[in-house]
């Protein structure tokens, strides 16, 4: 019978059917951060568990860690510094690979995890982070899981999983030149809504993304699960394997080899059913930004703040009310004229080399606008070294923007440095209220989109090169 | 940690249908101030219920800060609700509060997930059924309490009135008996272990991990 791309990854990870549509699934590689990695390994241990395979586990700091140049345990985040010190020295107790503060391969969970090679093709990795799912980007099994099921995972090294169904979604058509993958992606998203994906394990295809740089595919998959997600993937093919070679933690030699052959046959078949499929044609996508408070709510740069009347459902009208209330936008505006007070590249979504190559090419020689404050934190410390060893650190500095240490940084806010008030360009993934600060106002976008409006002052596209 | 059996629960219900409520809305991340489980009830729905960030100055229109609300225990909420982080403090924050059953049309799927672990109990109710539900309920919250019994499936609600509900049966067995449920895989420790010992041949790469680095 055959088999998609997911089915074959389930059937290598399946220990047991328990039943009623729930599996023991074999977990290869577990991933921590300081937020929420921490009370899981607090918890396993004042339950007087152990972990089950150590060496498989890893943990970083990324989320409440200072981005701030300089920076040591103490964060602006109150209290941050205890989460850094409980999760090293839970780390250090449970002897588990631990990327602290300083170390020179820190970095985002979802970053370093697949820039080290720690997770490759076909594996399964869990981590309790809602953006797990990015590393579906190497043809793994990857998905977010709360901190109760991370310790599940430490202690037996399975998950019980409900089976989700399969989705394709499939990108045809070519992509006009200035459309990003997360350009590609906020437009699916609000095609087809927050819910469109949910309890489906997604496989993106087709001829746009078998085009796709693996860092591309990554910023695809990241945002699967704001449409709902179980999570996303591609399935690794020569693009894969080109970025996978030589990475600290992929095997090499003769193991190289034989993980290629197996690799090689993680692939739907062609006849291969969906439970369902979603198609875009990316000729008629746009860069897109978000106008409201989920990613759903979003359109073409260029065109108007809808009418909430305009949506059939009328949960949908509410949503679109309450969301412009809170954006403090009325409907028809047109995106060029909405001022924005500050700019923010990184994010587990848009903060690799290729994204801060695609900012810096379009800020070479330009300016912020002087009311705008503009952010670039890289993902890792080592995407920071790469950018600088090429002099984008410079690019960004000159244009105006702070050139940061490698984190989350201003995501989110958790109780420290915010935007809050502020109207923000982020080319972040969550567009919530007071996501990025009490009462900020963030609008989604791709790298390019963020440097151009920076520029601009106001909302705006980078002029695709005629 | 185990989490408290529920069997049948009956309490006021709180409306709160807005859809894609969020896991930030439910709790902010500034509000997460210790490697705990405990004392997130203070924190639920901080950007709602109080006036400005950080204060505790209770905003009056918020429905948890009105009189009748204040005891629920029951979130009637819309579609989608829990969606975005994983944070299972959403859910200690609920908890905490003295939460136990949110009825909605869908949830994130990590949200609901965490729910089950931790006793709280997350029923899909389709969208019209909830706002009848709801109508109900705020006709006078106090005394049009919802009884929601996992046994059979049902929520009894106006006099004789019940609505049947479905639930995935492995869920449902994990609330009813507030199982551990890394005990119960622990039960399958020789399928796992029998699992890795043929997995090491097909996927060696897989099991070759570098030594820790020297501290």
């Amino acid at each position: 019978m055959p088999q998609s791309l997911f089915d074959k990854l389930w059937s290598i990870h399946e220990i047991a059917d328990l039943g009623q549509r729930q599996s023991l699934i074999h977990v290869d590689r577990i991933f921590l951060h300081e937020r929420t990695g921490s009370i899981a390994l607090k918890s396993l241990e004042q339950a007087g568990r152990t972990i089950r395979s150590p060496e498989s586990v890893f943990c970083t700091v990324d989320h409440i860690v200072d981005t701030r140049p300089g920076r040591g345990d103490s964060t602006p985040v109150p209290h941050g510094a205890e989460f850094i010190a409980a999760t090293r020295e839970s780390a250090r107790r449970a002897g588990i690979r631990f990327f602290d503060v300083n170390d020179p391969e820190q970095g985002i969970g979802h970053v370093i995890a697949a820039e080290l090679g720690i997770v490759l093709p076909g594996t399964s990795v869990v981590c309790p982070d809602s953006h797990t799912c990015t590393l579906g980007s190497l043809g793994a099994l990857a998905w977010g899981i709360g901190s109760t099921e991370a310790e599940h995972a430490l202690a037996t090294g399975t998950l019980r999983v409900a089976r989700p169904r399969s989705m394709r979604v499939f990108f045809g058509g070519a992509v006009p030149a200035g459309v990003t993958p997360k350009d590609l992606v906020i437009h699916l998203i609000s095609r087809f809504g927050s819910r469109a994906a949910s309890g489906y394990a997604v496989e993106f295809a087709g001829p746009a993304v078998d085009g796709m740089p693996v860092e591309g595919r990554a910023t695809l998959c990241n945002m699967a699960v704001e449409m709902g997600a179980f999570t996303g993937m591609v399935a690794p093919d020569a693009t894969t394997l080109r970025y996978m070679r030589g990475r600290e933690y992929a095997p090499a030699g003769a193991l190289w080899a034989q993980a290629v052959e197996h690799w090689s046959a993680l692939r739907s078949d062609s006849e291969a059913g969906f439970d369902r499929q979603l198609d875009i044609d990316c000729a008629v996508v746009r860069p897109t930004v978000t106008w409201g408070t989920h990613p759903e709510q979003a359109i073409p740069i260029g065109g108007r703040v809808p009418d909430p009347a305009s949506f059939e459902d009328p949960h949908r009208v509410r949503a679109a009310v309450r969301a412009l209330e809170y954006m403090e936008l009325a409907p028809g505006t047109p995106t060029d004229a909405v001022r924005i007070d500050a700019a923010f590249i990184g994010s587990c979504t848009n903060s690799r080399l290729s994204d801060l190559r695609l900012a810096a090419g379009f800020l070479r020689g330009r300016q912020v606008a002087p009311w705008v404050r503009a952010l670039c934190v890289p993902g890792s410390s080592a995407v920071k070294r790469a950018a600088e060893a090429e002099g984008l650190d410079e690019v960004f500095r000159l244009a105006g923007f702070e050139w940061r240490e490698a984190g989350c940084s201003l995501c989110f806010h958790a109780g420290g440095e915010s935007f809050g008030g502020q109207r923000v360009i982020s080319s972040t993934n969550r567009n919530f209220q007071g996501r990025q600060g009490p009462g900020a106002r963030t609008h989604l976008g791709s790298p390019l989109t963020v440097a151009a409006s920076a520029c601009r002052g106001y909302l705006c596209a980078a002029e695709p090169a005629a | 940690m185990k989490p408290q059996p529920l069997t049948v629960h009956r309490g006021i219900a709180a409306p709160l249908l807005t859809r894609n409520i969020d896991t930030d809305t439910i709790i902010p991340s500034r509000e997460i101030r210790r490697v705990s489980k405990r004392g997130l009830g203070d924190g639920l729905f901080a950007g709602w219920r109080y006036r400005e960030a950080g204060s505790r100055e209770p905003d009056p229109e918020f429905v948890l800060n009105l009189e009748e609300y204040r005891d629920a225990s029951i979130l009637l909420a819309g579609a989608n609700f829990g969606c975005g982080s994983s944070r299972e403090h959403a859910v200690w924050a609920l908890r905490d509060f003295g939460i136990r059953v949110v009825l909605a049309p869908s949830f994130g799927s990590i949200f609901h997930n965490n729910c089950t672990l931790n006793g709280i109990l997350a029923v899909v109710v389709e969208d019209a059924s909830l706002r009848r539900l709801a109508e109900w309920v705020e006709a006078d919250p106090r005394r049009n309490q919802l009884e929601i019994d996992l046994r059979n499936r049902v929520i009894a609600w106006r006099s004789a009135d019940t609505l049947e509900f479905d639930i995935d049966p492995a869920r449902r067995r994990l609330l009813l008996q507030g199982l551990d449920s890394i005990a119960v895989t622990l039960k399958h420790a020789a399928a796992i272990d029998e699992f890795e010992a043929v997995d090491r041949n097909a996927r060696p790469w897989v099991y070759r991990l570098p030594d820790l680095p020297p501290t």
